[in-house]
C-alpha cells in the first residue's frame, strides 16, 4: 500500500505552503446586481494539513473551494496552489474534489466511476482497472465493484466518490460538505475513515462543513468564516491528540472547543 | 435484499398472513393478464353486435368476421403493400432521428446556431403533415423519397427537443467534476452528455416509432400506387371495407411492432433508473 500512496509531506520541503490565498475577493453578478461572495480573504494551508472550513450558509465556503481548484477566478487578490496557479495545478491532476451528492455517473458501475479520472487522462486501460480496483479495495468496497450507484447506499456512494477523487493520487483533496446528506451513524463512520485515509495518504484536505462537531473532530485547524460577504472570522488550532476516535467527543476539551465554535458560528451568521 | 426473508423462525400467524398475501398477489397477476384480453374481446363483440343489430351494410362498415375473411383472402396484397410503407417508415425514422441527434449536438455546443435555427425548426414543425406532404411530392416526385422524407420530418422534431434537453440537463456537479478533471468537450460529450440523453432519446423514439408509420401512410395518400396508404385509398373508393379495415390493421401492427422493438432496445440499454429516483 505504501507504494500506491507516495507521501507528499515527506517529499516536499517542510514549511512550504501548499495553498496560499492572498486578499482574495470573488464577485458574482446576479441580475443587475453584483454580489460579493468572498471579500479580502487570506489563508495559508501547509502541505499535508487537514483544514476544516466551517461557517454559516452564504459564507462562501463552497466558492473558496472553487477558487482553490481554479474553477472560479477571483476578481481580486492572488491564489497560489503547489507553487503555481490553481488552474495549472488542476490540469496537472493535483486536485481531487468530492461533492455533496457523490455526483456518480448512474450508467457506470462503482469501478467504472472510480476509473473515470484515469480514463479522462488517457491512462492505459489495464492500469486504469488495476488502480481503480486498488482504490475501491482501499475504501472497503472491493466486493461491490460491479454495482451501479443506485444499488449502493448513500454512504457507499460517497466512498466510491472519495475513491474516485483519490485515484489519480492528488496532492490536495477538496471536499464540499461530502457527508451532509448522510445519516448520523454513517457520517460518524466516514469521519473516522476520512482521518484514516488522510493519515495513510498524507494528502492535504480542505473540508467544507456546516457541522460543528464534524469540523472539530476532523480538522487540525478550523477556519471559521463569516457570511455576507464571506471572510475569515477566526482560525482555531485543534489541540486534540492526533490518534483520535469519535470517543473524543465525550472529552471535556472537545466539548469546550465545540462550544466555542458554536458561539463563533452564532456571531458569524 | 428486499425479497421476503426465509420463514425459518416465522410464527404460524406470520405464515398465514404470508399465504393470504401470496394468494392476493397471484390473483392480481391473473387479472393483469385476463382484463386486457377481456377488453379486446369485448370491443370485437360490441362491434359485431352493432353491425348485426343495426343492420349496417357491409360497404358502410364491415363486421369483424368480414374483416377477418378479407384479411385471409388478401394477405398477399396486404403484405406486398406493407413492405414499401415499412421501408419508408424505418428509413424516415433513421434519417429523422440521426439528423435530430446531430443537430442537437451542434446546438448544445454552438449557442448562436441554436438561436438561429431552433425557431425555424419550431415553425417547420407547426406545418401539418398533410400540408407538408404535397409540397414534398411536388419537389421529389412520387418514389420512396418524399414519403421517407415526410416520415423523417415527423420523427425529427420530438427527438430534437428531447435530445436538447437530454444533452443539456447534466447534473451541474458532474459538469464541475469533468471541469476538475480537465476533460475535453469531446470527453464530456461521449462520457457524460451522450449517456445522460439516452433515456430522453428513447422516450422520443418510442413516439417516433408510431409517428413514422403515420408519416409514411399520409405520404402515400397524396401520391402513390403502392403501400398501405395507397391501399387504404383504393379500398375506400371501391367500398371494399373489409380490405380497408385490414389495411388499417396492417399499419397498426407495423407501428406496434416498431414500438415493441424500440422498447426492447431501451430495456437492454438503460440499465440505470430514471433521473432523481436514487
Amino acid at each position: 500500500m505504501s507504494d500506491a500512496f507516495p507521501n507528499p509531506i515527506a517529499a516536499t520541503p517542510a514549511g512550504e505552503p501548499c495553498i496560499r490565498c492572498d486578499d482574495v475577493s470573488v464577485t458574482f453578478f446576479k441580475g443587475r446586481q453584483s454580489v460579493s461572495a468572498i471579500e479580502g480573504l487570506s489563508l495559508e494551508v501547509a502541505r499535508g494539513e487537514f483544514l476544516a472550513l466551517l461557517g454559516p450558509s452564504g459564507c462562501g465556503k463552497s466558492t473558496l473551494l472553487r477558487v482553490v481548484s481554479g474553477l472560479v477566478q477571483p476578481s481580486a487578490g492572488s491564489v497560489e496552489v503547489l507553487g503555481t496557479t490553481a488552474a495549472l495545478a488542476r490540469r496537472r491532476r493535483d486536485i481531487g474534489f468530492v461533492f455533496q451528492d457523490a455526483a456518480l455517473l448512474p450508467w457506470r458501475t462503482a469501478l467504472e466511476n472510480v476509473a473515470l479520472p484515469l480514463e479522462v487522462s488517457h491512462e492505459a486501460p489495464k492500469q486504469q482497472l488495476q488502480r481503480a480496483e486498488e482504490m475501491l479495495d482501499f475504501m472497503g468496497l472491493g466486493a461491490r465493484r460491479h454495482a451501479y450507484p443506485h444499488e449502493l447506499s448513500g454512504g457507499m456512494r460517497q466512498r466510491v466518490s472519495i475513491a474516485r477523487a483519490l485515484v489519480s493520487d492528488p496532492k490536495i483533496l477538496l471536499m464540499d460538505e461530502p457527508f451532509a446528506a448522510l445519516d448520523e451513524i454513517t457520517r460518524d463512520r466516514l469521519n473516522e475513515e476520512l482521518r484514516r485515509i488522510w493519515k495513510k495518504t498524507g494528502v492535504t484536505i480542505l473540508f467544507v462543513t456546516h457541522g460543528i462537531y464534524e469540523a472539530a473532530y476532523l480538522g487540525q485547524r478550523v477556519l471559521m468564516l463569516a457570511a455576507n460577504p464571506g471572510r475569515v472570522k477566526e482560525i482555531l488550532r485543534v489541540d486534540l491528540p492526533e490518534d483520535r476516535t469519535l470517543r473524543i467527543r465525550e472529552n471535556s476539551e472537545f466539548i469546550a472547543l465545540s462550544a466555542r465554535l458554536r458561539r463563533l458560528m452564532e456571531e458569524a451568521s | 435484499m428486499t425479497k421476503p426473508s426465509g420463514s425459518l423462525n416465522a410464527t404460524a400467524s406470520q405464515n398465514a398472513a404470508l399465504q393470504v398475501y401470496l394468494a392476493k398477489r397471484r390473483k392480481e397477476k391473473i387479472l393483469d393478464l385476463v382484463l386486457p384480453i377481456f377488453g379486446v374481446v369485448g370491443l370485437l363483440f360490441f362491434w359485431w353486435a352493432v353491425v348485426k343489430g343495426f343492420h349496417v351494410r357491409p360497404f358502410i362498415a364491415p363486421s369483424p368476421l368480414l374483416v377477418a375473411t378479407s384479411f385471409a383472402r388478401n394477405h398477399a396484397i396486404l403484405f406486398g403493400n406493407l413492405l414499401p410503407t415499412a421501408v419508408e417508415a424505418v428509413g424516415g425514422f433513421l434519417i429523422g432521428n440521426l439528423t435530430a441527434i446531430a443537430m442537437a449536438i451542434l446546438f448544445v455546443h454552438v449557442k448562436p446556431l441554436r438561436q438561429i435555427f431552433f425557431p425555424v425548426a419550431v415553425m417547420l414543425n407547426s406545418i401539418p403533415v398533410v400540408a407538408k406532404a404535397p409540397i414534398l411530392i411536388l419537389i421529389m416526385g412520387s418514389g420512396l423519397a418524399p414519403k421517407t422524407t415526410i416520415a423523417a420530418f415527423v420523427c425529427f422534431f420530438p427527438t430534437l427537443v428531447n435530445m436538447l434537453e437530454g444533452l443539456g440537463s447534466v447534473d451541474p456537479q458532474v459538469m464541475e467534476l469533468m471541469e476538475i478533471l480537465s476533460a475535453s468537450k469531446a470527453q464530456v460529450l461521449f462520457k457524460v452528455r451522450f449517456y445522460n440523453s439516452l433515456p430522453y432519446l428513447f422516450s422520443s423514439m418510442r413516439i417516433a416509432a408510431s409517428m413514422s408509420v403515420i408519416g409514411a401512410v399520409v405520404g402515400e395518400w397524396i401520391g402513390s400506387t403502392r403501400g398501405i396508404g395507397a391501399l387504404i385509398l383504393q379500398a375506400t373508393y371501391a367500398f371494399d371495407t373489409g380490405l380497408l379495415y385490414s389495411a388499417i390493421l396492417m399499419s397498426t401492427l407495423l407501428a406496434g411492432a416498431f414500438f415493441v422493438v424500440i422498447t426492447y432496445f431501451e430495456k437492454l440499454t438503460i440499465v440505470w433508473p430514471a433521473e432523481g429516483s436514487h
